[in-house]
């Protein structure tokens, strides 16, 4: 499969840089009542490029589709405004050198962004400026090579570096999702592995259908993913190398393995093994094929998820007679339950800052994503629905994407099941657009760094 | 009036009581296929031979088998006794008002509740294979009460 295969990204030389300047600043902490007015000029290409590019990717106006993934990304993190393209005074490639930040200020923007694509030796140079309007100032400039057909991840780049600059904090845009898309009637459901551009090109199928596929999720190091198939009717983990296709049996299990995830450093898989009735947690190494035992309760552990030092595992136990969460040491001891609210908790995730769990609860009929601190505390209920669950975390952890299922009538109809995300701030829920309808997603980390 | 603590409790006890049987025979009027969570109905059922049930159904969350299902598993640790040429694979399911994998672990744990049961009437380990599938092949593609009770159930199906 080598349309997997990435290019790598080089920056080329960082024209201006300067942290000097700290004017335009965005809160990500106070959601999204007041968000930024940005203006994201069309990349400015001559002639030349823009022939070449319409001959090579068949992409007519690349500057300004580069423009809009970057306006797009903006949009969707719910802090930013990016203004109407039509109100824009001046030309692309004037604003590109010096902008007229009367002009810019005139229609309210606060932020420009502009920029250059060039085509040079079958490959694509790509700058951009990140303008502060009000301080009439450059904050940001740089510049990446690549080659054409890698021209939407330049968007996403670009949008990273915006959102950094802005924010202060790493961005998730140059990110894909993994999923399991999902067709027909409820109780013959196809199922397919799938992977996507966090903004929903690039969707690509990676299994066929023939066997249920359930839970992928990324290797947050490299390229793998984990995910539970039934193949020959045998639920099984397998681990799945997105670059090449080579996919294998995750360790030699006399049972179902399912629920699993790697370790932080990507070295290890957590799962769990269901033997004679009771489900207990293990881990297997995957460069010396040790398998280790961490949980042994005659309860159902699964769903462990690792803290991002390893030094902790959250997982789902019903010990207590109910479903709830556990935090214990990555060798299974200390093992403590942290959720204590009324309701059923399930799908624990640590987050990649370290700091908090999101997890799904089952209350009263309804289900809720929500976060808790590591020891319990600070429960936050963000949405609530007919039927939602297992969220993954974006690599800042800024933000979750769950899916949710609609209610169906008694002949099945009306059944969906979509991507959603939602802030750890609670504001800024939307769905995620899938080509088919979509579960279990799990957000990569990011592709570039 | 003055009540002491144990008799206002008692009197608390008693309204409780009231309401919940009041509950219980609102729910019994709206579903008589359904007694105290478990699916009683028939609709679903396939038969293994005359007489023997292929399936057995399992309150919200629970693994613990009723009588109904131990009577049916009995007929067919009978039915398998006199057959002893057939395997069999036991298929353990939940319904969708739960997470995914903890519904893997549970339609496992159901299961194994029959399968425990068929081994104590004599049916060897060796002819017994299970499988969950949580909650991904419902038999029932309702969203209401009843397609759930359907849903959360072991069936026997033979593996030859």
């Amino acid at each position: 499969m080598k349309k997997f295969k990435f290019i790598t990204l080089i920056i080329i030389g960082i024209i201006f840089h300067s942290n000097l300047y700290a004017l335009i600043e965005v809160d990500i902490t106070r959601g999204n009542l007041n968000p930024l007015p940005i203006a994201v000029s069309s990349l400015y290409s001559d002639k030349e490029t823009t022939e070449a590019f319409k001959k090579e990717v068949k992409i007519d106006k690349i500057g300004e589709e580069i423009s809009l993934i970057i306006e797009n990304n903006l949009r969707t993190t719910g802090l930013f405004n990016p203004l109407e393209k039509k109100a824009f005074l001046q030309k692309p490639d004037v604003a590109h050198l010096k902008p007229r930040f009367e002009d810019w200020s005139l229609i309210k923007s606060q932020a420009l962004i502009t920029g250059k694509v060039e085509f040079q030796d079958e490959k694509v140079r790509v700058e951009f400026r990140l303008w502060d309007v009000l301080a009439a100032k450059e904050i940001l400039a740089l510049a990446f090579t690549t080659v054409p057909n890698n021209w939407r991840r330049i968007g996403h780049i670009i949008s990273d570096k915006i959102y950094e600059r802005l924010t202060g904090e790493k961005g998730y845009f140059d990110t894909r999702i993994i999923y399991v898309s999902e067709e027909g009637p409820k109780t013959k459901r196809v199922k397919k592995l799938a992977i996507m551009d966090q903004d929903g090109f690039n969707t690509k199928y990676l299994t066929l259908g023939n066997e249920l596929v359930l839970t992928p999720r990324f290797n947050p190091t490299n390229q793998m993913v984990t995910y539970l198939s039934y193949f020959k009717n045998l639920p099984r983990v397998y681990l799945l190398d997105i670059e090449t296709g080579i996919q294998e049996v995750v360790g030699d299990f006399p049972g179902m393995t399912f629920a699993p995830r790697f370790s932080p450093d990507g070295k290890k898989i957590i799962m769990s093994f269901a033997k004679d009735g009771n489900s207990d947690i293990y881990t297997m190494n995957l460069e010396n094929r040790i398998v280790e035992r961490i949980t042994n309760h005659p309860s159902i552990d699964t769903s462990p998820s690792y803290s991002p030092n390893g030094k902790f595992i959250t997982f789902n136990s019903d010990r207590s007679g109910y479903q709830q969460i556990y935090v214990m040491k990555s060798d299974g001891s200390k093992v403590k339950r942290i959720s204590f609210g009324n309701g059923l908790y399930g799908t624990p995730v640590w987050s990649p800052r370290g700091d908090l769990i999101a997890f799904t609860k089952l209350h009263k009929g309804k289900f809720y994503i929500g976060v808790m601190r590591t020891d319990g505390t600070g429960e936050r209920l963000l949405t609530e629905n007919y039927y939602q669950e297992a969220p993954s975390w974006s690599p800042n952890g800024r933000v979750l994407i769950f899916y949710r299922e609609t209610k169906s009538n008694s002949d099945g109809e009306g059944f969906s099941a979509k991507l959603w995300s939602i802030d750890l701030t609670g504001y800024n829920e939307r769905q995620v657009i899938t080509e088919t309808d979509a579960s279990d997603p799990s957000w990569s980390s990011l592709l570039s760094n | 009036m003055i009540f002491n603590k144990s008799t206002y409790k008692l009197i608390l006890a008693s309204v409780f009581a009231l309401l919940l049987s009041a509950c219980a025979q609102k729910a019994a009027k709206i579903d008589s296929q359904i007694q105290g969570d478990v699916y009683t109905g028939t609709d679903t059922v396939e038969y293994l031979a005359d007489g023997v049930p292929d399936r057995v159904f399992f309150a919200t969350n629970e693994s613990v088998l009723t009588t109904a299902s131990r009577d049916t598993l009995r007929k067919q640790a009978a039915w398998l006794r006199k057959n002893s040429d057939i395997n069999v694979v036991l298929e353990g399911h939940a319904d969708e008002r739960g997470t995914r994998e903890y519904n893997l672990a549970l339609g496992e744990r159901r299961a194994n509740a029959a399968k425990d049961y068929l081994m104590t009437y004599g049916i060897s380990e060796n002819r017994i294979s299970v499988i969950s599938y949580g909650k991904e092949r419902p038999v029932d593609s309702g969203s209401n009460p009843l397609a759930w009770s359907k849903n959360r159930r072991s069936v026997t199906v033979k593996a030859n």
